[in-house]
């Protein structure tokens, strides 16, 4: 007994450090990419975790650069990065809104020839390598005149918001009874006004939490823009390679944008997290 | 909804116009069916373009249809087995890894513990940043004069890494990147499962004396399959297609070390811009992706039906 006792305290103590190893693993990066940020440039090459913290990079990133202005350096524009990101993204959202939640609601609430079909096809859209739709795409965009255009950006932008939005929505619909709607129509309303005065009401955080990473996803992704988009809609994420591969080799830029680049990402995520295994997992995981 | 439940519902002006209910899920389709449409017509437009010379140097290059040149030239390219191999092998090990470690860091988390506590809400951290910047993080991480990986490892008493810089070390120096950034995501899922499973079973185990190993194979592990299977689906593709990591660490080299398909289907196409040159890889990829998720999707259906008990 007093032996089984001692494994079992053991264990818990052995089960406890493994999680404190593996959470360094995993928290130190970004840790680090703060403290980087606050170096100044000599501190940069010459110390490791004992510095004098200075807010210059983030002043550089955001109010522009002295010497960049001077022609010293490349100048970088992480406002105008960052609000294109904001712009792409966010309209992508809207976009994949509009179709999507109609789209979902069909998927979850009627039966009809190649449903499933249609399901599946919206979700490979996730699946499938990007380089086959937007290698044509660069020729498409060209024509159309789309190339390095916000609208052009949202628009591919939907093979990564709206599966994830059709997906998780319709797993949130299929969560609601039919019964509620068949109760509402007998009693006379209308087939709108049960959708946008019953349904939606009920699905409504969960909807706001697969917007969000659908806006998240959208935010973080460097393909679509990196082929399709040049200087005109350039986002953080196409911005951050600049940084790292400039000669002046300005780490503690790079660090300053990541941080404010990475946190609208963390506090939206902290504020959907109680939906965030069921968006992750495309409804599959209800979490 | 049931025929019955549709007609019962179906308002005066709908049973004048029946047509008008077997046609509601297509009306309410409509916008999207049209998002597909505009989908659907570049992905069968790049399908043409890799039977012809499409090069964006030469005008109207598109219409010189040469049949399957482009993919006999992408499989008698000395690289094209090493390309083969080194998608596999990064999908393969970092997925199975991100499986292990997750299962894993989920199995500690699932106890009543403070450390757990205070952690699993920090999970989401690494999976959330954009993963070309969390790459470039851990590129300034690895960097011979600015990095805190060589210090770190010299300090316990071992020598320093070249990391991504040469061929030895390049896989291992990407793969634990994705490693980083997405064994979270299996931790999670496998954290959703475990906190799913209804107690009965397992308090009767505990009470017949079962050990903890008996446990976790006979109960614990088919359980989870469902989730296990959810897991591989999403990271087993996209580490196949992962393009963002290995572009932000090293574009693909040194040399051809990290030369996947889409690194090469990026780099033909794109860079070199040879068009039709790079479609044949991401179209192949697009295939093995096919036809391995259709069979996880089908094993993952048969998994939860056999979990939900029919």
């Amino acid at each position: 007994m007093q032996t089984e006792k001692a494994q079992g305290r053991l264990a818990a103590v052995l089960s406890d450090a493994f999680l404190i190893l593996y959470f360094l693993f995993a928290l130190f990066p970004l840790v680090w990419m703060v403290l980087v940020s606050l170096k100044s440039g000599p501190e940069l090459f010459t110390t490791q975790f004992v510095f004098t913290p200075t807010i210059d990079n983030y002043i550089a990133i955001l109010f522009g650069d002295a010497r960049a202005a001077a022609g010293v350096v490349a100048k970088q524009e992480f406002p105008r990065n960052f609000m294109n990101s904001l712009i792409t993204s966010s309209g992508a959202v809207l976009i994949s809104l509009l179709v999507g939640v109609p789209a979902a609601y069909a998927l979850a609430r009627y039966k009809f020839r190649g449903k499933e079909d249609l399901a599946f096809t919206f979700l490979s859209f996730r699946f499938a390598p990007e380089l086959v739709v937007i290698i044509p795409l660069s020729v498409v965009y060209r024509q159309l005149g789309l190339y390095d255009t916000h609208l052009g950006i949202m628009w591919v932008y939907q093979l990564v918001t709206l599966p994830l939005l059709i997906w998780v929505l319709r797993s949130y619909f299929e969560d609601i009874s039919p019964d509620i709607e068949q109760a509402a129509m007998i009693d006379g309303y209308s087939w709108w006004h049960v959708f946008f005065k019953i349904l939606m009401p009920l699905v409504r955080p969960g909807l706001a939490a697969a917007a969000l990473l659908a806006f998240i996803f959208a935010w973080n992704n460097f393909m679509f823009p990196l082929v399709l988009g040049g200087s005109n809609v350039q986002t953080v994420t196409v911005a951050s390679l600049g940084y790292i591969s400039s000669a002046q080799g300005f780490f503690n830029r790079m660090a300053a944008a990541s941080v404010l680049a990475t946190l609208p990402q963390i506090l939206l995520a902290l504020s959907i997290q109680r939906y965030l295994i069921r968006g992750l997992s495309f409804g599959a995981v209800k979490g | 909804m049931s025929k019955q439940a549709l007609r019962a519902s179906a308002r005066p002006e709908e049973m004048r116009f029946p047509w008008l209910v077997r046609a509601r899920p297509y009306l309410i389709l409509l916008p999207a069916l049209l998002l597909l449409i505009g989908i659907l017509y570049p992905f069968l437009l790049g399908v043409y373009y890799s039977f012809t010379a499409f090069n964006f140097k030469v005008p109207d290059s598109q219409f010189n249809f040469v049949g399957l040149r482009n993919y006999a030239r992408m499989v008698t390219d000395g690289d094209f087995l090493y390309s083969t191999y080194i998608t596999l092998a990064y999908a393969v090990v970092s997925t199975a890894i991100e499986l292990g470690l997750g299962l894993l860091v989920a199995m500690l988390l699932n106890r009543e513990s403070r450390i757990a506590k205070i952690f699993t809400p920090l999970l989401i951290f690494p999976m959330i940043i954009a993963p070309v910047i969390g790459t470039l993080v851990w590129k300034m991480m690895m960097q011979p004069s600015v990095g805190i990986l060589n210090p770190i490892l010299n300090r316990v008493g071992l020598p320093s890494l070249e990391w991504a810089a040469v061929p030895e070390t390049a896989l291992f120096s990407v793969a634990l990147v994705d490693i980083w950034m997405f064994t979270p995501f299996a931790a999670l899922m496998i954290l959703a499962g475990l906190r799913s499973f209804p107690n009965a079973p397992f308090e009767a185990a505990r009470v017949d004396g079962a050990s903890f190993w008996f446990t976790f194979r006979n109960l614990t592990l088919p359980m989870l399959t469902p989730f296990i299977l959810i897991i591989v689906v999403f990271r087993f593709m996209d580490s196949l297609k992962m393009f963002d990591i290995i572009f932000a660490m090293t574009e693909g080299g040194p040399g051809n070390t990290l030369m996947t398909y889409q690194l090469t289907a990026y780099r033909t196409s794109i860079q070199f811009q040879r068009l039709a040159g790079g479609l044949p890889y991401a179209i192949l990829l697009y295939i093995m992706i096919y036809l391995v998720s259709m069979y996880l999707i089908k094993a993952w259906g048969r998994a939860q039906r056999r979990a939900a008990g029919y």
